[in-house]
């Protein structure tokens, strides 16, 4: 897997730091957010291996806001948000945005680069 | 002591493979068992073979196979804490913790079976054991209860040495076979042991021992 840089439109997508995005979550609790939740196998799964069976969801701009939101201690890292009425997990992160300020962007790429997973929070639609 | 056994585990069915002949054999011997498990299972990817649950349907049916799979045990005190499936190991500490201190402080177990933090696999098992080990950690030394973990991680011996309790249960594989069977959305391979084929060799040997690891707490 690459340390760093995973493309070249001036994003910093890094190796996911648990600390620094247990932080960030603990900062966005207890406030109304929009959430871009998304996995992938990607479109060519079965074409590229007939028993795979091609899958994908994605929901994007969905308002939620969680009381308690955490990420597991090792990588592949998984989170949880605890809503008033649910929840929201995501498993296979292994990226995250380190620029951000506002925003939390995180992100699971397979070792050939492609995302398979992603999970995003903002103040902001997406 | 009393003579009250603790379970807890997090998945309706994680009783069945690993630790039901045992408490049906506790049970004989005029135990008490208070199994409290914290959720339904209710994102399990098994639905049955053709499918007969689905999302919507899936929590009721795993904690009605609950209910016959502890019945088939003998247990009769069942309770469903209501915690979301996945999610245990993102649970506030101070919630999931203060529910089993306040389980252990109605029952006083002299006995408590949960998965060994760590060596269990999937991460509701693991959280689940953390969190009854840190809980019976806090209480003083000369109250707590032995803990008994259900393990089964690749190359746990290494680190946690051979099982130190081994529980022969081959007298008690009809309970445990109908404790399997009773997660029929689960276990298709229940199935195929027909209720005549418990006594046969290869059953007797593939189910009749449990193993636990007695879990070290320091002073
Ligand atoms: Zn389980």
């Amino acid at each position: 897997m690459r340390e760093r840089t995973l493309d070249k439109g001036g994003t910093s997508m890094r190796l996911i730091d648990q600390a620094d995005v247990q932080q960030r979550l603990d900062r966005l609790k207890d406030q109304d957010l929009y959430i871009h939740l998304e996995m992938t196998t990607g479109a060519y799964a079965a074409f590229i291996d007939s028993t795979k069976h091609p899958a994908a969801t994605f929901i994007t701009n969905a308002v939620i806001r969680y009381s308690h939101g955490s990420v597991s201690d090792q990588a592949p890292y998984r989170v949880g948000l605890k809503m008033v009425q649910g929840w929201v997990y995501s498993e296979g992160l292994t990226h995250y945005e380190e620029q951000e300020t506002e925003r939390l962007i995180l992100a699971g790429h397979d070792g050939q680069g492609k995302l398979i997973v992603s999970l995003q929070l903002g103040r902001e639609p997406f | 002591m009393e003579r009250h056994i603790l379970v807890v585990l997090p998945h309706p069915d994680d009783e069945a493979f690993g630790l039901s002949g045992t408490l049906a054999k506790y049970i004989q011997n005029g135990y008490r068992v208070t199994y409290a498990c914290l959720t339904l299972g209710e994102m399990g990817r098994n639905m049955g073979i053709p499918p007969f649950a689905n999302r919507v349907t899936l929590p009721a049916i795993r904690r009605k196979e609950l209910e016959e799979s502890c019945q088939a045990i003998g247990i009769d005190d069942l309770r469903l804490l209501g915690f979301h499936d996945k999610t245990i190991e993102f649970e506030d500490h101070r919630l999931l913790d203060g529910r089993i201190d306040d389980l252990i402080q109605e029952i006083r177990p002299s006995l408590i079976f949960t998965f060994y933090p760590g060596y269990s696999v999937h991460p509701d098992h693991d959280a689940c054991g953390a969190a009854v080990i840190r809980t019976v950690g806090r209480l003083p030394a000369d109250e707590r209860p032995a803990v008994h973990c259900l393990a089964f991680a690749k190359n746990l011996e290494e680190d946690i040495g051979q099982p130190d309790v081994i529980q022969d249960v081959r007298e008690f594989l009809q309970p445990k076979m109908a404790s399997i069977r009773a997660h029929r959305s689960q276990f298709q391979a229940a199935e195929l042991l027909g209720d005549h084929e418990y006594t046969s060799e290869e059953i007797r040997e593939r189910f009749g021992t449990e193993r636990f690891w007695t879990y070290p707490f320091g002073s």
